[in-house]
């Protein structure tokens, strides 16, 4: 069968706004949207640019505005969405070209959070030990492949550009709730900021949005009370 | 309008210069900070986008945590497995150093699964036996099934925190070389990368350069591989006059989802998962009776391929079926999920209450850019170094795999050299100077970017692709003969001949993915050819390379690493020589499981 697939140009080279552009595109059922962008790519018009690597949904590189829902598009089969695929760039980023978008500022966030193990080196050769019950706190979080999806369906940071996001509180409750850590307050302070934790409405979107499965508004709502705790 | 690149090109002088940013990368970006030596990370992604990240089973190490378990054990079956082929004295490097390496990165943060007293909990995987093969071991040291994913994050996150410089979406697409090539005795003085967001060249000039660029699956039509795995380290330097060694031994992973090839993780069998044909057996019985599922990858994929051709794929397909429903939902959900999803995902299936379709799949590089125990690359089959130039992870051939590689060995590979690379090149960085530096070394790579997007008619990138992808699957795959790889070897001429009149649609500097891929395809040609001539070469079966005209390995000519050159000006490759292995502790054997 065919789909119509919709997709959003822009090159800052020559264009002085996006604009839609269509293509029809034979495909197979169990196709993802990926597949589908690929065939549009070598088939008709290799100037359609959108990033991708791993393609089966843990590297992170290609979460788009997909039929107006954020999603990895190689975990995506287009008999989940119709004869009509639209895709655009993730929204409330910079638009490089087409459905590239700049990821510096949503990565620059990320690392404002200290998402690192902060821990005194432990005395002897072996390693830290850690209940199971301890490491279950903060399975949930260390999931997150960065992909930006959350962050970028959130009214929060829609209204406003300087909230850190969703991403960066999941990684932030990533080390604030493991056991080895030692640099949790300092995180909680980061986040308690006016652009910190309170900007969250606790809409949902982000989980919605998110390809691995992380109950997002649990992790920020965990570290709002934690914020409020301290 | 521009042509895909700009003309101008910045100068940027460092000690360091790391070309990649997976595992092997990032561990030796980490070691190079800790030493206070100035480093530039390229990786043409972002690191955390890294193939590393896939991985999913576990990194063996011999800690012992949860049964008997020594590093010799570790050593040994990492050279049968390997089918004698591994350089002895780098396996028991491995092997020794995998131990500090896990227990390094938990103490970095990383949060392995825990047993009932809090210690890294272990697992079993294929290959991986006590007291030198008796029976499986639990040696795996595992985060559910995202091990490669929380490896990634954890090392990129102590990255940040100590401060490491990267040059995110810079494109490698040359070496610069002083004094000659390395075939000329040249050293390697920096990098030409691309900055995909604007089309620039820029010219790092360095003491020490690394690639950890990972391999190159890409060239075969059903992969488990990145998109991104498009052998660009291996091929540069190939182009530079360095050997490529072992390229004939490239592993097929029993488990892919058919059709295209994501993995399905050997972890489905260390938890006591099933291979079972049409009538419904485990057919490992009659191939490898002892560890059954969780013989080496090599044979489990010929048993497959065997049974396929014997008819007993499923429905006669050519597949057969992993079954995990007897494990029940709790093990499946909690120590399998991220296959779980996939088999949801990519086939409809569920694998609590159904099987598993699944076909090898093209998975990993055994061979790659030679080097020695200090992760140095070689430039001769003496052992002869190219001063400037180191390589560890999958681009890079020490060798501990050998003609196969056991599951869970290519994250210790990564984890043991790119630390040891850190540590080599920090030494080498403290006592020479930087090189002279060479003006206009941008120049050749520019030449050849601006032919390929400036050429108003030619063949598209993709065509060429599907071909190569096509014949390394059907003729350079788990089995091979003198007649296939003849006809692969004619067809990559073919390829090549036509890449000449490659053709990129997209003109612009900006974010041009579209010359890139056309890169990309110059790098896998190349890795494609050096992988069916090595393996037209060795006239025996060892390990992945298995020639059913020359079924039986031949210890007396082939008990050898394979270097194979390019040819120059595009002729096919030819020259050909053999470098020794090392043996220390076991003499070689038959392989039997």
């Amino acid at each position: 069968m065919d789909v119509e697939l919709r997709i959003q140009r822009f090159d800052p080279e020559t264009d002085q706004a996006p604009h839609w552009q269509s293509f029809t595109v034979p495909v197979e059922p169990m196709d993802r949207v990926l597949d589908v962008l690929t065939r549009a790519k070598e088939q008709f018009d290799g100037s359609i640019t959108f990033r991708r690597s791993c393609a089966h949904g843990v590297c992170g590189s290609d979460a788009l505005m997909i039929n107006g829902r954020n999603r990895l598009a190689c975990k995506l089969r287009v008999e989940q969405l119709g004869r009509t695929i639209t895709v655009a760039p993730l929204p409330g980023l910079p638009v490089v070209k087409d459905l590239v978008v700049d990821m510096e500022g949503f990565f620059g966030k990320y690392r404002s959070v200290m998402p690192f193990l902060v821990a005194a080196e432990p005395e002897g050769s072996g390693e830290r030990l850690q209940s199971a019950e301890q490491r279950e706190v903060y399975d949930d979080t260390t999931k997150c492949i960065l992909c930006a999806a959350c962050t970028t369906s959130c009214p929060s940071f829609w209204a406003e550009p300087e909230y850190v996001g969703p991403a960066a509180i999941v990684n932030a409750h990533r080390f604030i709730f493991d056991s080895r850590d030692e640099a949790a307050h300092e995180r909680l302070e980061i986040l308690a900021d006016e652009d910190g934790v309170w900007r969250c409405r606790t809409t949902f979107n982000c989980v919605e949005a998110c390809p691995r499965g992380i109950n997002i508004t649990k992790a920020i709502l965990e570290v709002s009370a934690a914020v409020g705790a301290r | 309008m521009s042509s895909g690149i700009r003309t101008q090109a910045t100068s940027i002088d460092v000690d360091a210069i790391v070309v990649g940013a997976g595992g092997a990368g990032l561990w030796a970006a980490l070691e190079l900070a800790r030493e206070g030596v100035p480093t530039a990370v390229l990786t043409k992604l972002y690191p955390t986008r890294s193939h590393t990240g896939a991985a999913q089973g576990g990194v063996c190490a011999a800690l012992g945590n949860v049964e008997e378990d020594h590093w010799e054990w570790h050593m040994f079956d990492t050279i049968k497995g390997g089918d004698y082929l591994a350089d002895q004295d780098a396996a028991e490097v491995l092997a020794r150093e995998a131990i500090p390496a896990v227990i390094e990165l938990e103490r970095m943060g990383l949060p392995f699964n825990r047993t009932p007293d809090g210690k890294i909990d272990q697992r079993r995987f294929g290959g991986h036996t006590r007291n030198f093969g008796e029976g499986p071991v639990r040696r795996s040291c595992y985060a559910a099934d995202r091990t490669g994913h929380m490896i990634l994050q954890t090392l990129y996150q102590q990255c940040i925190k100590a401060g490491v410089k990267f040059y995110d979406e810079y494109h490698v697409v040359d070496l610069v070389f002083e004094g000659g090539n390395a075939d000329q005795g040249g050293r390697c003085s920096g990098v030409v990368g691309y900055k995909i967001a604007d089309g620039t060249l820029h010219v790092l000039r360095a003491k020490a350069v690394l690639l950890a660029t990972g391999g190159y699956g890409r060239a075969w039509r059903v992969t488990s591989n990145a998109h991104s795995l498009t052998g660009d380290g291996m091929s540069l330097a190939w182009r530079r006059g360095v050997p490529l060694m072992d390229m004939e031994f490239y592993q097929f992973h029993p488990t892919g989802i058919v059709g295209i090839g994501i993995l399905l993780s050997e972890a489905a069998r260390g938890e006591g998962g099933y291979l079972i044909n049409d009538e419904g057996k485990r057919f490992m019985e009659t191939y490898a009776p002892k560890l059954m599922e969780l013989a080496p990858r090599d044979m489990v994929s010929r048993a497959m391929y065997q049974e396929i051709r014997a008819g007993r794929g499923i429905g006669g397909k050519d597949y057969v079926y992993l079954d995990v429903r007897h494990l029940g939902r709790k093990v499946i959900e909690e120590k399998l999920p991220d296959i779980t999803d996939f088999a949801r995902v990519y086939q409809g299936v569920e694998p609590i209450s159904e099987p598993v379709p699944v076909q090898p799949t093209a998975h990993y590089a055994m061979g790659g850019v030679p080097t020695n125990l200090e992760t140095e690359v070689l430039a001769s089959a003496g052992g002869s170094v190219v001063p400037g130039l180191f390589a560890a992870g999958e681009v890079a051939c020490v060798s501990v795999h050998g003609a196969n590689r056991l599951g869970t060995n290519s994250l210790v590979d990564l984890l043991v050299f790119g630390k040891r690379a850190g540590k080599r090149m920090a030494a080498i960085c403290k006592s020479t100077a930087l090189p002279r530096g060479t003006t206009g070394a941008e120049g050749a790579v520019r030449d050849e970017m601006l032919a390929l997007s400036t050429r108003p008619t030619g063949v598209r990138p993709a065509e060429i692709r599907r071909a190569l992808a096509a014949v390394m699957m059907d003729n350079v795959g788990v089995y091979r003969d003198e007649a296939l790889l003849s006809a692969a070897i004619a067809e990559i001429g073919r390829l090549k001949e036509e890449y000449t009149r490659v053709r990129v649609e997209d003109t612009g500097s900006v974010f041009n993915t579209d010359l890139l891929e056309a890169r990309e395809l110059g790098y896998l040609l190349d890795t494609a050819e050096a992988t069916a001539v090595s393996a037209r070469a060795r006239k025996e079966s060892r390990g992945a390379h298995s020639r059913e005209d020359f079924p039986d390995r031949d210890d007396a000519k082939f008990l050898a690493h394979t270097m194979i050159w390019r040819g120059s000006d595009g002729a096919p490759a030819e020259k050909i020589d053999y470098k020794p292995v090392v043996i220390t502790k076991f003499e070689p054997k038959p392989r039997i499981y």
